[in-house]
C-alpha cells in the first residue's frame, strides 16, 4: 500500500473526464502508468498508452502491479472483480457510493485472492518524490515533499491539510495512505500502520482518523507494540451523533464510534492526540 | 434510508413469506374504527422510524371499534424519536407464547453479511447484549455459499424451540433472502412470536435500505420514511449537498467530510460553536455558490469561516463560485478565509481583488478571527 517508483499502474476508467485528468498528473508526478482499461475504447491509445477492454486483459500484455479504480458506483463491482481477476496486487478504488452488498461480494472475492484493496471511497495514496495513484495534489511540492514521516487518512481534504502543514514545518513524507471514509474498507487504519511501522524509510506516523466505527481503537491495540513514535488527529469531535458526516462511514450510532472512546484508546497506548491539526507539526518534533 | 413498520412488513417481510399479522394502515379515527370492526382485537401502533414506541405511549389496545378511535386520537400528531406521527397500523392481537429475536445485518468486522438469532426477544439486542451474551446465536454468512436450512438448524442447534423450530429455522433462510434481495443494511424482526396456536410470526419489523442502493431499489426508496430534515437541510439535499443545521453562529464552509468535521472541531475547541456542517468534497465542489447561500440562509449564522483545502476539489473554481455568490447575496456577515493547495495561488487572487480579503494562513487563525466576529 505504499507506492514506490517503477511500480507498474493500470488506470480503469483512464478515458473518461475525471481518469484522463488524474492519469496526466500521476505521470507528471513520475508514476508510471502503464495502460488503461474501457471495454469500449480496446485497443486505442490514450494519453500515449494502450487502452485495454479489460483488467485481465491488460495484465496479460504488460505487467501491471497496482490498479486504480475510476469507475461510477454501480459499475465499480465488475471493474474491481476484473482487477481481481487478473492478478493485481493493490487495487486503488477511489469510488464513493458503491452499494454495499457490491462491497461484500468484492470482499468475498478478495479472499481466495492475493490482492488488496485501499478504499474505496480513498484519495488515494502519495510517496513524495516517487509518485501517486489516485487523486491527491502528490504533484504540489506546497503539500507534499519527501521525508520520514508516515501519515494515514481516512480523509482526503484533511489529510492534503495535514500533509501541508506537515511540509510547512519541513518535516516530509515517506509515504501518504489514504485508506478511505466508507465503514467497509479493505486497508484498515491499523494495517496501514502496521505498513508504516515496517517501512524502514519512515520514522514516526501521524494518524488521521475521524468519528464512527472502531479503527482508531484496533489501531491503538498495535500501536502499543511500537517504537516509532505516532501523532494522531481524530476528526468529528463536535458532530452530531446519529448523523452521516458526509463520509458513509463517520456516525456515532447507539454510542458507539465516539470521539472520547477512540482518544482513550489512542492516549492509553502512548499515542499523543493533538486538539487542532496545527498542533500535530510541534508534537511529532516534540516526539524525538 | 428507514422504512416504518407497516412498510417493512408489506414490501419487505410478506413478499419473502414471512408471516405477519393481518393489519391495515389508517389515518383518521373512522378508519380505525373500521379496521377494529373488521380484524377484533387489535394493537393500534405509530408508524415512525423511532424505536421505543410503546414507552412513548405509540402503542395501544383496541378491542372494540371506538377504542381503535381513540387510539388514533391520541397517538396522531405525537413526536416519537422526532417524528410526527401521520399514521397509525392496525394489527391483529396476536396471543403469545414466546419472543424471539432475528436479524440480518452487514458486519463491518468480518465484511460479510451477520445472522443474529436470539431467544430472548422483545428487548433491545444491545440490551440483550449487554445482561445475556450468551443468548445470542450469531452466524457470518459466506455470500458464495448463502444461508440455507442446514445451516439454520446449526445455528438454532440445542436451543429449547420445541415444535417451533422448523417454522424459526425456515424464517431465517427466507430472512437472509429478504436481505440479500433488498440491499439491505438491516433487518431485523423484534419480536418474532411463537403464539399460543404455535404459529410463528413476525409482529415488528425494521428494514433499513442501504443508501448507496436506493438508486437500484426505486420501489423501497420510494416508501422509505423520509428522513427528518429542517427546511434548509431539505433545499442542500435537493441540489445534492449534506447539510446539517445546527444551533451555533458560525457558519462553515469546507470541502471534504473530514476537512468540514475538523473545521467544526476547531470552531468548537477555541470556545465558538459551528452553525452547520456542510460537504462540498467530491463532485460537489462545484457547488460552492449554491452552498454558500444555505450556508448564509440559516438564520443562526453570524460570522462565516471558508477552509479550502484542494485536494481532488480545485480551491480556484471553489473560490469562484463563493465570489459570484458573494456579490450577489451581498451579505452583512463577515467571512474569514483559509485556502491552501489545489488552485491556491488563483484563489487566493480571486479573493484578495473581488472581495478585498486576504486569507488567513492557519485555518486555527481564520477559525479565531471567525469565533470573535460572532460575538
Amino acid at each position: 500500500m505504499i507506492y514506490r517508483r517503477g511500480q507498474k499502474v493500470l488506470v480503469q476508467g483512464i478515458t473518461g473526464k475525471q481518469g484522463t485528468f488524474w492519469a496526466e498528473k500521476m505521470m507528471e508526478c513520475g508514476t508510471e502508468v502503464v495502460g488503461g482499461v474501457n471495454p469500449k475504447r480496446a485497443g486505442e491509445k490514450h494519453l500515449g498508452v494502450p487502452v485495454y477492454g479489460t483488467a485481465v486483459e491488460a495484465a496479460k500484455q504488460r505487467p501491471c502491479d497496482m490498479s486504480v479504480i475510476f469507475i461510477p458506483p454501480l459499475m465499480a463491482k465488475d471493474a474491481i472483480i476484473d482487477a481481481i481477476d487478473a492478478g493485481i496486487k493493490t487495487i486503488v478504488v477511489l469510488t464513493e457510493h458503491i452499494p454495499s452488498h457490491d462491497v461484500l461480494q468484492i470482499f468475498a472475492r478478495l479472499r481466495n485472492s492475493e490482492s488488496r484493496i485501499v478504499g474505496p471511497n480513498t484519495a488515494g495514496i502519495v510517496t513524495p518524490g516517487e509518485g501517486f495513484v489516485g487523486i491527491m495534489p502528490g504533484h504540489n511540492p506546497s503539500v507534499f515533499m519527501p521525508g520520514r514521516v508516515g501519515v494515514i487518512s481516512r480523509s482526503g481534504s484533511l489529510g492534503t491539510l495535514i500533509c501541508l502543514n506537515l511540509t510547512r514545518a519541513k518535516l516530509g513524507q515517506s509515504a501518504f495512505i489514504g485508506i478511505g471514509g466508507d465503514p467497509i474498507i479493505g486497508t484498515t487504519t491499523r494495517d496501514a500502520l502496521e505498513a508504516l511501522d515496517k517501512d524502514d524509510r519512515t520514522d514516526s506516523v501521524v494518524l488521521v482518523g475521524e468519528i464512527g466505527g472502531a479503527m482508531e481503537e484496533e489501531a491503538a491495540e498495535y500501536a502499543k507494540t511500537m517504537k516509532k513514535p505516532v501523532v494522531s488527529f481524530i476528526a468529528g469531535r463536535s458532530s452530531p451523533p446519529g448523523k452521516k458526516m458526509g463520509h458513509a462511514g463517520a456516525i456515532v450510532s447507539g454510542g458507539k464510534g465516539g470521539y472520547g472512546a477512540k482518544r482513550a484508546a489512542l492516549e492509553k497506548a502512548g499515542v499523543k492526540v493533538a486538539d487542532t491539526p496545527a498542533d500535530i507539526a510541534t508534537m511529532l518534533k516534540s516526539a524525538y | 434510508m428507514n422504512l416504518e413498520e407497516y412498510a417493512a412488513k408489506r414490501s419487505v417481510l410478506q413478499p419473502a413469506g414471512i408471516p405477519t399479522p393481518r393489519g391495515t394502515i389508517c389515518k383518521t379515527p373512522e378508519e380505525a374504527a373500521a379496521a377494529v370492526r373488521n380484524i377484533g382485537p387489535s394493537v393500534v401502533k405509530a408508524q415512525v422510524p423511532a424505536g421505543k414506541r410503546g414507552k412513548s405511549g405509540g402503542i395501544k389496545m383496541a378491542d372494540k371499534p371506538e377504542e381503535g378511535a381513540a387510539a388514533v386520537r391520541q397517538i396522531v400528531g405525537m413526536t416519537i424519536g422526532g417524528s410526527r406521527v401521520e399514521q397509525v397500523l392496525v394489527e391483529e392481537r396476536c396471543p403469545i407464547e414466546r419472543e424471539l429475536y432475528a436479524a440480518v445485518l452487514t458486519d463491518v468486522t468480518s465484511r460479510s453479511p451477520l445472522i443474529l438469532f436470539s431467544t430472548e426477544g422483545g428487548m433491545d439486542i444491545e440490551e440483550v447484549a449487554e445482561k445475556k451474551p450468551a443468548a445470542i446465536r450469531r452466524h457470518i454468512v459466506d455470500i458464495d455459499r448463502g444461508f440455507g436450512a442446514a445451516d439454520a438448524a446449526t445455528l438454532l442447534k440445542g436451543l429449547d424451540l420445541g415444535a417451533a423450530s422448523a417454522a424459526v429455522a425456515d424464517i431465517l433462510v427466507k430472512l437472509y433472502k429478504a436481505f440479500s434481495e433488498n440491499d439491505a443494511e438491516l433487518v431485523e424482526i423484534n419480536p418474532l412470536a411463537v403464539l399460543k396456536d404455535g404459529r410463528v410470526i413476525a409482529l415488528d419489523c425494521k428494514f433499513v435500505l442501504d443508501d448507496a442502493s436506493a438508486v437500484r431499489k426505486p420501489d423501497l426508496a420510494k416508501v422509505a420514511a423520509p428522513p427528518q430534515m429542517t427546511a434548509l437541510e431539505k433545499r442542500g439535499a435537493d441540489v445534492g449537498l449534506k447539510f446539517i443545521q445546527l444551533d451555533g453562529n458560525v457558519g462553515v464552509l469546507a470541502n471534504g467530510a473530514g476537512l468540514t468535521m475538523t473545521t467544526m472541531d476547531v470552531i468548537d475547541h477555541f470556545g465558538g460553536k459551528p452553525a452547520n456542517f456542510l460537504e462540498i468534497g467530491g463532485e460537489a465542489y462545484t457547488k460552492s455558490e449554491i452552498a454558500l447561500d444555505l450556508v448564509l440562509s440559516n438564520p443562526g449564522v453570524k460570522s462565516l469561516v471558508i477552509n479550502f483545502c484542494g485536494a481532488f476539489a480545485r480551491t480556484d473554481v471553489m473560490a469562484e463560485g463563493v465570489v459570484k455568490a458573494w456579490e450577489k447575496l451581498n451579505p452583512a456577515v463577515p467571512v474569514f478565509f483559509s485556502i491552501h493547495g489545489t488552485g491556491e495561488k488563483e484563489a487566493v487572487k480571486l479573493v484578495k481583488e473581488r472581495l478585498g480579503i486576504e486569507p488567513y494562513d492557519l485555518m486555527e487563525d481564520a477559525v479565531k478571527a471567525a469565533i470573535e466576529a460572532a460575538k
